[in-house]
């Protein structure tokens, strides 16, 4: 090609400002990390949660998620042998403390369910938020922009499972990242890493050689409330027909 | 000509509009983020924000590239795949400044209860006990050793004697 130098300057600029929105949202110490490579999720196999409330510890050490927030939490369902869908569900102080006794002789069935941010790829938080300050990331995590967010809390109402807050201090919503910082530079989350039974794995759908690929084949693994169609990303094995 | 003779109102208003349109795009282009819209209606740039929060827990892989002895310790016990800090807590301070950040070795006697106090709620398969009754008291690396807890195991590398030398 023929480049004269009146077009070699035409071009400059608009070369400048390609390369800028390239270096623009690179994540931070992360130069291999590519966004498209990847596709988030998280395992969370129910009949191995002892309840100790080790992920909901980790997760405010982690994230530095104020007192009485949870961006996970862990429940404790009591399924009576009658009333299968009126489970009683407690969540003293998010589970981060352990749970209270199981009354002895008690009927029914008793279990542990965490919950957390679903990820989910057709999220209902995402569509109602009016400046465009929470999103869906390419590589499939729900983040919100708190320089963006006007603290409206329509996402709050909006999620499905109740895992927003509005922070106390900064009044903008918050919630889980998935440890972003961490899983783009190839570490697991905070709940991950502090899960003594394995009862969390952060999975990566993208990933070929992910354990998660075995897994959803051997177990019938479910999403909580798949009627709403939000494309949840965080898979329950195991998952009791009670829980909400 | 004639058809344009009492048509400058519409050009004075059309000039008007044009520099209002001008003055939008200029504002607009300063107050829009540059990444905005990169990815989708949203900053791109906030990613690498969130990205660059400081992490408090350094990973497994962090504490066993210097504490191998406990890392071969815990490989052959029930505690193979319980991460390092699920028990020590987050220490990533102590991975980015060994020596000057040292770590408390927990309570046996809370840590230890937190998983293993029995629960009906809790998994069949799981160890569970009744602390009270299951020690009397007695601190629980007396008889077992956290990183392979069973009575017998390997206990040459023992919590007692730390990690790396």
């Amino acid at each position: 090609m023929n480049l004269s130098r009146r077009h070699f300057l035409v071009l400059l600029p608009a070369a400048a400002v390609a390369w800028e929105h390239v270096l623009a949202g690179t994540p931070e110490d992360s130069p291999n990390y590519q966004l498209s490579e990847h596709w988030w999720g998280m395992l969370i196999d129910i009949p191995k949660c002892i309840g100790c409330g080790n992920c909901v510890r980790a997760c405010q050490t982690e994230n530095d998620v104020p007192d009485g927030f949870f961006r996970t939490w862990v429940e404790r369902y009591h399924r009576m042998d009658t009333h299968l869908e009126n489970p009683e569900v407690i969540s003293p102080d998010g589970g981060k403390e352990g749970f209270p006794s199981v009354p002895e002789g008690g009927e029914g069935d008793y279990f542990f369910v965490p919950k957390m941010c679903n990820h989910c790829s057709d999220s209902p938080c995402t569509q109602v938020c009016p400046v465009g300050a929470t999103f869906v990331t390419p590589d499939g995590v729900v983040l919100v922009d708190q320089k963006y967010c006007l603290g409206c809390a329509y996402c709050v109402q909006a999620c499905p499972y109740g895992c927003r807050y509005i922070h106390p201090e900064k009044k903008v919503a918050d919630k889980c990242t998935l440890c972003y910082h961490r899983i783009t530079k190839g570490l697991t989350t905070a709940c991950c890493e502090a899960c003594p039974t394995g009862a969390r794995q952060l999975a990566d759908l993208k990933n070929p050689n992910d354990p998660i690929h075995a897994f959803l084949k051997t177990h019938s693994v479910q999403v909580l409330k798949p009627q709403m169609a939000t494309g949840a990303k965080a898979f329950y094995n195991g998952l009791d027909g009670s829980v909400r | 000509m004639s058809s344009l003779k009492d048509a400058g109102h519409l050009f004075r208003f059309a000039g008007l509009f044009v520099i209002a349109f001008l003055v939008f795009w200029i504002v607009r282009g300063y107050v829009v983020p540059k990444s905005f819209g990169q990815y989708g209606h949203y900053r791109a740039a906030a990613m690498g924000e969130i990205a660059a929060h400081p992490m408090k827990f350094a990973g497994h892989q962090a504490c066993e590239a210097c504490h191998t002895d406990i890392a071969d310790t815990k490989t052959k016990g029930a505690h193979a795949h319980v991460n390092c800090e699920a028990c020590h807590g987050a220490l990533a301070n102590h991975a980015n400044d060994p020596t000057s950040v040292t770590p408390v070795k927990p309570d046996t006697a809370v840590l230890c209860a937190r998983c293993h106090t029995a629960s009906a709620a809790k998994p069949k398969g799981f160890p569970q006990v009744d602390p009270a009754e299951h020690s009397g008291g007695v601190a629980c690396q007396t008889c077992h050793n956290p990183h392979s807890p069973a009575i017998g195991a390997d206990t040459s590398a023992s919590a007692a004697t730390g990690g790396a030398r």
